[in-house]
């Protein structure tokens, strides 16, 4: 029975069909055909790229001795809806915890807006970085505790007690960190301090990845295209330090109860030996879970014992800095081998009056470094300072004097490979004369020639001015890393820095060194093993003097310069002289002998009070 | 002997062009559903452990069942047709009491340990064939109030038993009988007000937080009034023809509207809602007045379309604020109104996501990584279209809807060609299914139409849908046969 009134509407009916799958053919063209958006939200759904951590490079000392590696430490991880019939107080127990912390702990793993990422189908971290000692009992249990797995990761261990400043530690990345460089990515390390830090690209190797399929609910399916887009991880290189760790063992042993810096390089190759910053603090404090406290109770500190004094204290080198004033002044053809000043119980000029110590007078270069007169070296900068013939103007004169400085390594970075290290100040023309106005004179100015007054050098630097000295004229610049794994020495490192002084003025401040030695007021130095030369400091400041000697030895073929600044410690002779022979010694002979082991027990007990002053 | 001849002129008088597209539909959907399945840890497609292994079963018994329902004269649906509406019903109530609760359902039926039955699925072709024998049957006639509310009992029926097992999307389905009675004559104004009240809603809904700049001018509001003028008006004109109502009407509503509209803007800003409330109440008024006047019921009943559909911003908006807040969600999450990956838009959001990442070719068979790593949900069964979209890309996609153009469009054709009222109106029924199907699955795996758990048939993985299907469209078939039959 045909319906022939309403015919017609077959092709409403088919019209209808006809539009609705038109409209969502339109639609599938907007969503599949006009913008990229869903394809990267559908990879960023399906894959995971799953880090693999290289291990970090270990950490030796320059003969070999290990000093930092890594230690596996595991993270307790816990899948919650695998969790079943879990006898909590017994996992308390293993894991010395108590019901409230397990509750705590648990609850904020839940909380959505602490643990963003939360689902109960994958691994949420339960506790981090258990060390393997504490990790043994549980792992004997493990089977006990259904929906709980393991994690490991690796800690950094120290098998040293010494060196804090020089190795640094690692810590979990900031999020400046993870701006500045895409390497990182929260949770990674980084090194912090130390050669960590200088270090960070070649210790920390490359990560590796695996790209892993996961499910809506975060469980893994396997490799993507069977591993074609993995990358394995490339371990860190490993670091050796120029560092002899068992002088720096004793130079912290000396430093003990003092603040202060010992440097020690070796002069042909501008390797640091040690580097001791007084007060230290034992590398072990940085290791695992603690940092974070441990940090914050020696920020806190007064005594600063986070500060590596050796590149970022910056002290007045005192009479060390003679040796650099006798050599400009010989350069300058100021004074030669038998200039002889006047020395009348110190310097005088008209009113200004600047002390000496009891010594036969007048004296040329030689026995005035050995008696480390002041009086000398006040004359010889008088003289360049005024000498019209070489220079137009005290200012032309003040910025020559100024070059020599700064060509000794004074007033700039040296560039040692460690983070934080101060320039000092070695005062120019312009910095007087802003400060003094156009009226500055030899005279206003003449403590810098002693190493006072505006000078200040980091104990790095005066431990370079004896190696520039040791080589006759040049130096290297100084270092604590010796060799990379796997890697050529630096080309900078094989640069030889000349300074503006000729080699046979070299020979002259050695002598006088030597005779400071011998004769002067290095006395409790000398050896009868090998020739040392040396000079003292003793820099005056607010407080009591400090105690400062620079020296190198032997006198031929020199094998350590060094460098030691005692705050506080009173005359040159009374601290720096006896600790810097110790160190000289051990370094030389590989060992004190028993008599001088005495002498170290003694220094180590002496202390000297600083008060609770802020410094 | 005769029996021989009608074997062999069912097999060649059957539509073998619908039997073509059928088979391309349900071999297509094969192959989704093994994209959706595929499990890294066991591949073998094939297996009787895998969804796809178990596809190929329902598929190969829904042949097996094809052929059996060839056997079947028509004369037998023509006498059973009102048994078997019965029976089912009586199913359907049985499996209110007895089904167990799967996911908050009560339509599956236990046969045996591992295999269920929705017995909803088989429902709608006892449903058509009821209706067809019902309004096939000599004296029918769609204009009588009596035959028409029977037409739509029938229909309502299975409906409300299938919302009784908490089925809502499959009820939603008989829905599309009403397009049958459109084609039989039922007026067009009935399907019209049903779109309008689907516009009002999606409009008023969607932009009912939305204000008109520098006006206090709800832009949802405002839209539904002024749709319900201009419909009102629309239909004045279209159903009675009053040149001069229709010029009164649109001259004074829509001008009042425009000078309410300049003052607020430029003079004092106020509501405008509520001058256009007052006109569309003197326009029901007016046209009440003209149905008194003119004794025509038409003007009548588009008074009551006016009152309705500007009632029905103001009801519709307190039924959603007094509805739960989950559903409420969920209805302002398929309006755009809200944004809510994690909850109730995931399973839109990520069928998007899935199709969005196909692009132009796709990624190819098995590739596909959003469906295949679960991140859409019922991705094997009501997101079906995602995989196609997601590893065939847009030209899959598009292909599937064209061949589903095809395949309704060749129904029609079919239906057309019934001699009969009742294979016409079965006909009907059942590309009607098929349209709805198509129309609300593939929409909400889009996001353009709620999301209601309904298959997308041929596509979707299941026996009892796959059966229910086949079931509809041979029993089609037959009828379709039997026609050549008499011919030759």
């Amino acid at each position: 029975m045909k319906n022939h009134i309403y015919e017609y509407r077959k092709f409403v009916i088919g019209g209808i069909a006809l539009i609705i799958v038109l409209c969502y053919i339109a639609r599938l063209a907007f969503l599949q055909l006009s913008n990229e958006e869903y394809k990267t939200r559908a990879d960023n759904n399906a894959f995971l790229n799953n880090v693999i951590f290289p291990s970090r490079g270990v950490i030796y000392d320059r003969n070999g001795e290990l000093l930092v590696y890594n230690q596996p430490a595991y993270d307790i991880m816990v899948i919650m809806r695998e969790i079943k019939n879990l006898d909590t107080l017994d996992l308390c127990k293993t894991l010395s915890m108590t019901r409230e912390e397990f509750d705590n702990r648990m609850k904020t793993i839940k909380d959505r807006n602490k643990n963003p990422g939360y689902s109960t189908y994958t691994q949420q971290l339960f506790l981090s970085q258990i060390p393997s000692e504490e990790f043994s009992f549980f792992q004997e249990k493990l089977f006990r505790y259904p929906g709980f797995y393991v994690r490991e990761r690796t800690i950094r261990r120290y098998s040293t007690e010494n060196c804090a400043h020089v190795l640094g530690d690692v810590a979990e990345v900031s999020s400046a960190d993870v701006k500045r460089d895409e390497y990182y990515e929260p949770g990674d390390y980084i090194g912090k301090q130390g050669v960590e830090r200088s270090y960070e690209k070649e210790l920390r190797g490359e990560k590796g990845v695996e790209v892993l399929l996961r499910d809506a609910r975060g469980r893994i399916q396997g490799h993507y295209q069977n591993g074609a887009f993995d990358r394995k991880p490339i371990p860190g290189k490993n670091l050796t330090l120029s560092i002899d760790i068992k002088l720096q063992q004793l130079g912290e042993r000396l430093m003990q109860g003092k603040m202060g810096s010992i440097v020690a390089i070796e002069p042909a190759t501008g390797e640091i030996l040690c580097m001791v910053s007084a007060p230290s603090y034992d590398p072990h404090r940085m290791e695992g879970k603690q940092r974070g406290a441990q940090m914050l109770e020696m920020q806190r500190d007064p005594m600063k014992p986070m500060l590596n004094r050796a590149v970022s204290g910056t002290y007045p080198p005192g009479s060390t800095f003679k040796i650099s004033q006798g050599l400009t002044f010989l350069q300058e053809g100021i004074i030669t081998s038998s200039t002889q000043y006047p020395c009348v119980g110190g310097f005088r000029f008209g009113k200004l009056k600047l002390g000496c110590h009891a010594h036969g007078a007048p004296l040329p270069l030689v026995p005035s470094i050995a008696t480390s007169c002041n009086s000398f070296f006040c004359w010889g900068l008088y003289n360049m300072f005024n000498n019209r013939k070489n220079y137009q103007s005290t200012q032309e004169a003040m910025t020559t004097w100024k070059d020599y400085m700064v060509s000794m390594g004074f007033g700039y970075k040296l560039g040692v490979d460690l983070p934080g290290e101060a320039r000092g100040m070695i005062p120019n023309a312009e910095y007087y004369t802003r400060r003094l106005g156009k009226s500055w004179s030899a005279l206003t100015v003449i403590s810098i020639s002693i190493g006072q007054g505006e000078v200040t050098l980091t104990p790095l630097q005066i431990a370079n001015l004896g190696a520039t000295v040791a080589n006759r004229g040049y130096y290297i610049t100084p270092h604590v890393v010796k060799a990379v794994e796997g890697g050529n020495v630096a080309d900078s490192l094989l640069v030889k820095h000349f300074t503006k002084v000729e080699k046979k003025f070299y020979d002259i401040a050695v002598e006088g060194m030597r005779s400071a030695v011998t004769g002067g007021t290095c006395r409790a130095a000398n050896s009868l093993q090998y020739e040392v030369c040396g000079k003292t400091g003793t820099a005056q400041n607010r407080g009591q003097d400090h105690s400062v000697f620079m020296g190198f030895a032997p006198k031929e073929n020199p094998q350590i310069a060094i460098a030691v600044y005692v705050e506080n410690g009173g005359f040159g002779a009374h601290y720096g002289v006896p600790i810097g022979a110790l160190m000289m010694e051990q370094y030389i002979n590989g060992s004190l002998s028993p008599e001088s082991e005495k002498k170290a027990e003694a220094f180590q007990q002496k202390q000297i009070n600083y008060g609770t002053r802020e410094r | 002997m005769g029996q021989e001849r009608g074997k062999r002129g069912v097999f060649l008088s059957i539509d073998w062009m619908t039997i073509a597209l059928y088979v391309v539909l349900i071999i297509w959907g094969w192959f989704s559903v093994c994209g959706a399945c595929y499990d890294f840890n066991n591949p073998d497609l094939f297996s009787w452990e895998t969804n796809s292994g178990k596809q190929i079963v329902w598929a190969g018994t829904s042949l097996v069942l094809a052929s059996v329902l060839m056997l079947i004269e028509k004369k037998f649906y023509d006498t059973a047709a009102y048994v078997i509406y019965g029976a089912l019903m009586l199913l359907l109530i049985v499996t209110i009491i007895i089904a167990p609760d799967t996911k908050g359902s009560r339509s599956w039926l236990p046969i045996g340990s591992s295999i269920k039955l929705q017995p909803a699925e088989f429902a709608k072709f006892a449903t058509a064939l009821a209706l067809g024998k019902f309004m096939g049957e000599y004296g029918f006639r769609i204009k009588k109030t009596k035959d028409i509310s029977i037409a739509i009992a029938l229909i309502m029926l299975p409906m409300l038993l299938i919302i009784c097992q908490k089925e809502t999307g499959s009820a939603l389905v008989y829905f599309a009988f009403f397009l049958t009675l459109y084609r039989e004559g039922m007026t067009g104004s009935l399907l019209f007000s049903g779109f309008a009240c689907v516009v009002y809603f999606v409009v008023g809904m969607k932009f009912c937080d939305d204000y008109i700049t520098n006006m206090p001018v709800s832009i949802g509001e405002f839209s539904v009034l002024l749709l319900a003028m201009i419909f009102s008006i629309g239909m004045v004109w279209i159903y009675c023809r009053n040149t001069l109502a229709v010029k009164i009407l649109a001259a004074s509503c829509l001008g009042t509207t425009c000078i309410a509209m300049l003052f607020s803007m430029y003079v004092i800003p106020f509501d405008v809602c509520y001058v256009m409330l007052g006109l569309c109440i003197l326009m029901a008024t007016y046209i009440i007045g003209l149905a008194i006047y003119t004794h025509i019921y038409r003007y009548a009943l588009i008074a009551l379309f006016a009152v309705l559909s500007t009632s029905f911003f103001y009801i519709s908006n307190s039924i959603l604020n007094h509805m739960a807040p989950h559903q409420r969600t969920r209805i302002e999450v398929l309006l755009g109104k809200k944004d809510d990956p994690r909850g109730a838009g995931y399973n839109v959001n990520q069928a998007k996501i899935a199709i969005g990442s196909g692009g132009l070719n796709g990624k190819g068979f098995l590739q596909g990584t959003q469906t295949k790593l679960k991140y859409v949900p019922e991705q094997h069964t009501d997101f079906i279209f995602c995989t196609v979209g997601e590893e065939e890309g847009f030209i899959g996609a598009a292909g599937v809807l064209i061949v589903y153009l095809f395949f309704i469009w060749r129904l029609i054709v079919v239906a057309e060609r019934q001699p009969d009222t009742m294979g016409r109106i079965y006909g009907y029924c059942v590309l009607s299914i098929f349209l709805f199907h198509l129309f609300i699955n593939v929409g909400m795996v889009l996001g353009l139409t709620p999301v209601i758990g309904i298959p997308l048939p041929f596509f979707s993985y299941g026996g009892s849908s796959l059966w229910g299907f086949t079931i509809l469209l041979f029993i089609f078939l037959r009828m379709d046969a039997e026609r050549n039959m008499k011919r030759q």
